[in-house]
């Protein structure tokens, strides 16, 4: 009988290789940003700024507002959201245990749709001290919780015994979907012209409305998801077994299923409130990332995020410069590229059920 | 050792079990045996912590439903009847599932121990999707294993609780298996395992429980449980039971197959009849 050494590494173990992914992964979002910050319709260039900046030198004006007020807001709202629709992707996935399950597909993101415009239609009839409270805060709560009621909805309805129907959620999206863009259409009919414009800017789909304040109100409850979210890892690994084996091996599995929903809640409420519907990120990130490194967990959802904002960050690159000074709608450019990866995803898992 | 008082369950309204009473001690082997729907699987769950119940189960003294998940998971590793697993995870990645608890996780070297245990070297690259049913059981056991490596933890007893541990073996991989529970067993842990396989429970067993509607109908060693007369009664068919002249371990075969005879009338069958007939 051969001696077997135990201590060496095992084939199979993806862990480095995730380590390594995760540091690369890094790096080109450094660089991403960098480019996001030195590309625009203005010609504003990033290095004479920064020389203008070392060597002492007053930048202008108008190249201060440009980097200060323009771009710099648009990138962070570019890395948050990104990063937090990656995320609340494969936090939704890891809670389904099914690779299919993305907000944006299953009805989250038109439920959390539906908060934002009744915050933005509805909230002047809000009492006083809610207005008060709230302040900038009310658009990104409403789609929080709107976000937050249609997962447990569709996570009550699609799920029995602790096993996920992939046909029952869809269906149930479907549904959930339909049922918030009514809602949301009946608000539209009552909007008046000002408030009409906003939903309009809203529903685009862009980082163009980027600015400190919405950053400022929708940024927290994004970095709440993103922190929280690699809490989860252990979790969602052991819930990859199934409820009842997830117990065996000591996860408190009520309470993971519950930080999951209100994880994908805020991470999509907020984003949803800041970006309007931007779709594929995602089912596309995890998809690939579990192609690369593996479903588990503990990397998965770092890389998501670092990945999921490089990918929005290079959309909303290509969105403001293939028909400047205009700018495509980014929803249009991750849809362009992110459903035919979709459709492929669906033919791979021909042969492995529930992939 | 577990204790069992008065257990009751019921799966929505349907009762399942009616009073169980039992106790198991750590470093024997006990094999649940019954007919389809006695009730073998929902005993498991329920000294597994999966299901609510009446009565009291204790685990070396301490109340079930006193420890949280996580001390439940120190002390207990749980091999459910199908396990389904979701996302291409790797062989020794399903594995690791079993460390994250308790103090083994400590011990990366016990992904290969407990794989070489179930005769799965070399299979830790392998995607857990694509391995035979056989295949997927024994990792699935190894990753238990690996969540309560050691048999004896702390002064304490570690257990193993398994439903149909070898229902998708091969003959060879069976009784691989056993002697992994075996050793486990000897090395003073404690293992509850629902088995079919009448002769595998015969072979291994310590004790065993013999379930019937709901009850523990008998219990005690192979010799006089299997070879009872309750065993052709619980199972509603003519059993004949015997022993093997060379070691007297005892076996069974189905017995009369084309007799019309009801159960009950046939029962006396399963007595112990002399070896003769080998």
């Amino acid at each position: 009988m051969v001696a077997i050494d135990y201590t060496t590494a095992l084939p199979g173990d993806r862990s480095p290789r995730a380590r390594r992914v995760a540091f690369g992964l890094a790096g080109l979002l450094l660089l991403t940003c960098l480019l996001s910050l030195s590309h625009g319709a203005s010609g504003v260039r990033l290095d004479a700024a920064l020389d203008a900046w070392l060597s002492g030198d007053a930048m202008p004006d108008r190249d201060r507002l440009i980097l200060w007020e323009i771009r710099l807001p648009r990138m962070l709202t570019g890395v948050l959201v990104g990063a937090s629709l990656a995320v609340g992707g494969a936090v939704m996935q890891g809670l389904f245990r099914n690779p299919l399950a993305d907000p944006g597909l299953v009805g989250v993101g038109a439920g959390a749709g539906l908060g934002a415009v009744l915050a933005i239609v509805l909230g002047g009839q809000a009492p006083a001290w809610v207005a008060a409270w709230l302040g900038w805060h009310m658009v990104p709560v409403a789609a929080f919780l709107g976000g937050w009621l249609s997962t447990m909805v569709l996570y009550r309805v699609s799920t029995r015994a602790g096993r996920t129907s992939t046909a029952t959620m869809l269906l149930a999206g479907i549904a959930l979907g339909a049922l918030a863009g009514a809602a949301t259409g009946i608000l539209v009919y009552i909007a008046d012209d000002r408030q009409l414009r906003d939903l309009t800017f809203w529903g685009l789909g862009s980082l163009g409305g980027a600015s400190w304040p919405k950053i400022a109100a929708a940024g927290p409850v994004m970095l709440l998801a993103l922190v929280a979210a690699p809490f989860l890892a252990r979790g969602l690994n052991g819930l990859a077994l199934g409820e009842a084996a997830a117990h065996h091996i000591g996860l408190p599995v009520q309470r993971v299923k519950h930080v999951a929903i209100l994880t994908v809640a805020a991470a999509t409420g907020a984003a949803v409130a800041v970006s309007g519907g931007i779709g594929f990120i995602g089912i596309v990130v995890p998809h690939l990332l579990r192609l690369a490194t593996g479903p588990d967990h503990r990397y998965l959802l770092v890389n998501a995020a670092l990945l999921g904002a490089t990918l929005l960050l290079l959309a909303d690159l290509i969105a403001r410069s293939i028909i400047a000074p205009a700018e495509l709608p980014i929803g249009i450019v991750t849809a362009v590229i992110g459903a035919p990866v979709f459709l492929w995803i669906l033919l791979r898992r021909r042969g492995l059920v529930d992939m | 050792m577990l204790t069992i008082n008065d257990l009751k369950v019921s799966l929505g309204s349907t009762p399942v079990l009616h009073g169980i009473d039992a106790t198991a001690v750590a470093g024997r082997i006990i094999a649940v045996i019954g007919p389809n729907g006695s009730g073998k699987t929902t005993l498991l769950r329920a000294i597994s912590g999966d299901v609510p119940y009446q009565g009291r189960i204790g685990l070396d003294g301490v109340d079930l439903a006193a420890l949280k998940p996580w001390e439940l998971a120190a002390r207990r590793g749980v091999l459910p009847q199908a396990a389904t697993l979701a996302f291409p995870f790797t062989v020794a990645e399903v594995v690791r599932l079993g460390l994250t608890s308790g103090t083994q996780a400590a011990r990366p070297d016990l992904i290969a121990r407990a794989l070489e245990e179930v005769d799965l070297t070399g299979f830790s690259g392998r995607y857990y999707q694509e391995l035979s049913g056989g295949q997927q059981a024994r990792v699935q056991l190894a990753r238990v294993r690996v969540q309560v490596w050691d048999p004896v933890q702390n002064g304490r007893a570690r257990w193993l609780f398994l439903d149909e541990p070898v229902a998708s073996l091969d003959i060879a991989h069976q009784i691989g298996v056993m002697r992994v529970l075996r050793r486990f067993a000897d090395g003073g842990g404690g293992v509850v395992m629902v088995l079919h396989d009448l002769n595998l429970a015969a072979m291994v067993a310590d004790d065993v429980w013999l379930m019937h509607d709901g009850q523990l109908l008998d219990n005690g060693p192979p010799g006089t449980v299997i070879g009872g007369v309750g065993l052709a009664a619980a199972y509603g068919c003519p059993i004949m039971a015997n022993r093997l002249p060379a070691d007297s371990a005892t076996f069974v075969l189905p017995h009369g197959l084309w007799d019309t005879r009801t159960a009950d009338e046939a029962a006396p069958v399963s007595r112990f009849q002399a070896a003769s007939v080998i």
